[in-house]
């Protein structure tokens, strides 16, 4: 029964009704929903946050807004990492599985640096962090934070590590030393910038408890390789009163990626699906260990380690990464990865309908179709690249529907293949009328004739057998 | 040009990776006493979890030592259970193989090792090509010498790679490429079949019409050796193929198109025809950056639907984690910020292959060695690991690299 803010883990078990019963029920729309109800659908799905309803901020409303948060909030603390501006939030996730409902917050990734580089290699790394960027279906992927690793065990270094870090940079940045002192000597220079403090132990927890309490930053929790020391140290910490914690079971390497598998999973499972509350924190995974095996071996071997690793963690629940290796083959599957693990399945992924120009085509260049699909788009225009033709690609809007199934659905149909034709002018641009059509959306040959005027052509099935096509089909019909 | 080409042996991970990195693990059988202490603490997990609530700390004296939590594995129950399939049939088996091999079984989802660890490891099947095909430069540089002889292919596979089987492609059948007829077809399989003794999985050209003639001959060349026929689909003439299966002793591989309720049918119409424990099934794998999400959750969610008792999905899962070969930048040429292709294109196929054994795929049907190595390794430690101290990450945060 709701209405006591009863605790319910499991976020599918919330219907928008639950919710509707508790909010104020005046319909004003001042959330910018049409009513109570349709508020109430979009915060069980996370689409607002119970702040959009200003009746709910009201003091006579504050019981009943704090049964909603607790009604509402995810098993995983939100905990936000940096200054206002320039602020980074990790965890937050509601389930364990994706397809559940959706991952929240994608795994923050962040490089190191220590206070013993030398300065220049600093600067480079920090620019390299900031710089890193590759484009991928619309968006842009990117790395988020710098860690700060004191080797020299010397305040006064960290120190002036951080304060050089701090002035070339606004990512979110992460302290790292189990020496109080030396994490007080550079949280000193940046008070405001609310830094990730890394970490608490058994031994230092008492004195770096005191520090995230005074200068107000979220603190790490590592306790490698011992769940029930993690769990202890989580319930102590928070009775000290340090809510925003973040947690570290260790990042083993080599024969530990068991263990390591095995914690981050127990861990997850425990405060997504047994609520329990002392390991509701995002986890930090540390790839950057990899480096510590073998420590004979080329480089190339510590980074093929590290960027496995990470991959591992990015699946199995890690919300921040620490890395040390800055290479792209390195980092590039893994921030796709992230991507891809952290796309809200409930969504069809789309891209904007219309032209697309691959290569450099001409009047004699061929023209295809496909749908608005993102992923089917862009392995069309990937395979077509491929081909090496200079060609016309139009983009129907089928409403992010993969071929087979938007003509199964008519959501792509013959009228709207002719409509893309004449509003992006193909008439204009080619001198032939031939139309490349999907193999799977063969039978819709005739109508798009009819509809366009233009010749159907009917391509293969599958877009990776577009090279092969065009080779045989094109020149013959050119 | 954009990429230099570097020195040849730099790029070449696989021996890099085989020179520093050699697991010393012996190929033990896991022991069922390894894991009794998890086991033993199933009954207590439920009530010790479920009565936490978080402190109220303004209330509260700040704590002078640590409070002891305890924690117990959150194990959970699961009333399916994913049914065994063995690959290859030894002499006293009916077949020719050095050792069968058997995948599924599994009680719990993909390597939750604190509730019943996987009874089988997964297995990794290298692709073989009966004929020259064109392939990305980072994998070329490692067959150059046999990609024009199958049965070479096959025994550089087993021999340097470490296959735990092969594929053997019959790509050359296809009405489009050779048209090689069935009993040509069925020539080539003889002669891997001799050269090589591990479990062979037979793989079509994708017509299939074809691929069922051509089943039905190397079928019968290859009669009681237990291979995997790749694949069965729903426009095939499934009782002729499950018939030929079920005549010669084969298993079939159950392909549908990334959608579960086509797997569910595709699998419940081959029921018909073949017993459960003659049937992989493969739900289609895509590249990291092209549809991996989908492929990743489509295997996750089936096996978890097997796991609570759907019957029409607890197979042994395959991926034709080749695939991952799709993405361009597992293969083009980019600029240099991106590192070389030697690496790039198997750490694409690893990371395919990484999220996709998280998933809870049994066998994986792979190309590049290095990803192969690392992707073996990674079994072995999962499945036949032991606990390891911590003592090497302890001081992690101060290590000079």
């Amino acid at each position: 029964m709701v209405g006591t803010g009863a605790k319910k883990t499991n976020i599918r078990e919330i219907s928008p009704i639950d919710v509707y019963m508790l909010l104020p029920k005046t319909n004003c729309k001042e959330c910018g929903e049409e009513n109570c109800m349709a508020f109430a659908t979009k915060l069980v799905n996370r689409e607002l946050r119970l702040q959009s309803c200003p009746p709910l901020l009201k003091k006579e409303n504050k019981k009943v807004y704090g049964q909603l948060w607790e009604m509402l909030k995810p098993p995983i603390k939100e905990v936000t990492i940096g200054a206002k501006d320039h602020s980074i939030k990790v965890g937050g996730k509601y389930v364990l599985y994706r397809h559940e409902f959706a991952y929240t917050n994608p795994t923050a990734i962040a490089i190191d640096v220590t206070d013993e580089m030398p300065e220049e290699e600093v600067l480079a790394r920090i620019k390299r962090t900031e710089q890193f960027s590759y484009e991928y279906i619309g968006m842009t992927l990117k790395l988020n934070m710098i860690a700060i690793r004191s080797t020299s065990g010397d305040p006064y270094k960290f120190k002036s590590a951080v304060k050089k870090v701090a002035e070339h940079t606004r990512l979110p940045l992460i302290l790292c030393s189990f020496d109080s002192k030396v994490l007080e000597a550079g949280l000193m220079v940046v008070q405001n910038a609310k830094p990730l403090i890394y970490a608490a132990t058994k031994e230092n927890w008492k004195d770096m408890a005191e520090l995230a309490l005074m200068y107000q930053c979220p603190l790490a929790v590592f306790a490698p390789n011992d769940v029930k020391l993690l769990r202890s140290l989580s319930k102590t910490l928070t009775e000290y009163g340090v809510n925003d914690l973040v947690l570290d079971p260790g990042t083993l390497p080599g024969e530990g990626i068991r263990d390591m598998i095995n914690n981050f999973t127990m861990i997850r499972r425990a405060a997504t699906k047994k609520g329990d509350e002392l390991l509701g924190f995002p986890l930090i995974g540390t790839p950057v260990t990899a480096w510590l095996e073998n420590a004979e071996a080329p480089k190339e071997v510590a980074e093929w380690n590290e960027a496995y690793l990470a991959a591992i963690l990015i699946d199995r629940y890690a919300d921040i990464l620490i890395l040390h290796s800055t290479e792209g083959w390195v980092l590039l599957p893994n921030v796709v990865l992230r991507q891809n693990i952290y796309t809200d399945p409930r969504k069809p992924v789309a891209v904007e309908p219309g032209l697309r120009i691959l290569g450099t085509p001409n009047e004699k260049s061929p023209v295809m179709f496909t749908t608005n699909f993102a992923l089917t788009y862009y392995t069309v225009a990937s395979d077509i690249e491929s081909a090496g033709v200079d060609s016309y690609l139009l983009v129907v809007d089928s409403e992010g529907i993969a071929v087979d199934c938007a003509v199964a659905g008519r959501k792509l149909t013959a009228d709207k293949v002719a409509e893309a034709i004449r509003d992006d002018k193909m008439e204009e641009k080619v001198k032939h009328r031939k139309l490349i059509i999907p193999g799977k959306a063969a039978r819709l040959s005739g109508e798009i004739e009819e509809a366009s005027g233009w010749n159907v052509m009917v391509g293969p099935r599958d877009s990776s057998d577009i090279p092969k096509y065009l080779k045989e089909k094109w020149s013959q019909a050119d | 040009m954009a990429e230099k080409e570097n020195n040849e042996e730099l790029l070449n991970l696989f021996n890099l990776l085989t020179r520093f990195q050699e697991i010393e693990l012996e190929d033990v059988e896991m022991e069922i006493g390894d894991f009794e202490l998890w086991l033993q603490s199933r009954s207590v997990a439920h009530t010790a979890l479920s009565k936490t609530v978080r402190a109220t700390p303004s209330l509260r004296r700040k704590p002078t030592n640590i409070l002891q939590a305890d924690f117990m594995p959150p194990v959970e129950q699961y009333p399916g259970k994913v049914v065994e399939v063995t690959l290859g049939a030894t002499k006293g088996e009916g077949g020719t193989r050095g050792k069968s091999i058997t995948i599924g079984g599994e009680e719990a989802p993909a390597f939750y090792l604190f509730e019943t660890p996987p009874p089988h490891p997964p297995v990794i099947s290298l692709d073989v090509f009966d004929t020259k095909i064109p392939l990305a430069k980072p994998v070329k540089m490692h067959f150059a010498d046999v990609m024009e002889d199958p049965v070479a292919w096959a025994k550089l596979a087993v021999d340097k790679y470490g296959a735990d089987m092969i594929t053997l492609h019959l790509i050359s059948i296809d009405p489009l490429v050779k048209d090689t007829s069935p009993t040509e077809a069925a020539k080539t399989v003889e002669n891997v079949l001799q050269a090589i003794d591990v479990p062979i999985v037979i793989g079509g050209c994708g017509d299939p019409k074809k691929d069922l003639e051509v089943f039905e001959k190397v079928a019968e060349v290859g009669a009681g050796e237990r291979f995997l026929l790749s694949s069965v689909t729903q426009d095939m003439d499934l009782e002729r193929a499950c018939a030929v299966a079920k005549k010669y002793g084969h298993a079939v591989l159950s392909f549908t198109p990334m959608d579960l309720n086509q797997a569910r049918q595709l699998n419940r119409q081959l029921y018909d025809f073949l017993p459960k424990t003659q049937i992989i099934m493969d739900t289609t794998t895509a590249a990291l950056g092209y549809g991996l999400d989908y492929a990743f959750t489509i295997m996750e969610r089936a096996r978890l639907a097997a796991l609570m008792g759907d019957p029409e999905l607890q197979h042994p899962m395959s991926s034709g984690t080749t695939n991952a070969w799709a993405a361009r930048e597992a293969w083009k040429k980019m600029d240099p910020e991106w590192g070389p292709r030697e690496f790039r294109g198997p750490i694409w196929e690893t990371v395919t292959a990484l999220t996709l054994l998280l998933a809870g795929v049994d066998l994986f049907m792979m190309m590049h060695p290095a990803a192969v190595k690392t992707l073996k390794d990674t079994i072995q430690r999962l499945t036949v690991g032991q606990p390891v101290s911590p003592k090497n990450i302890a001081d992690w945060v101060a290590a000079k690299i």
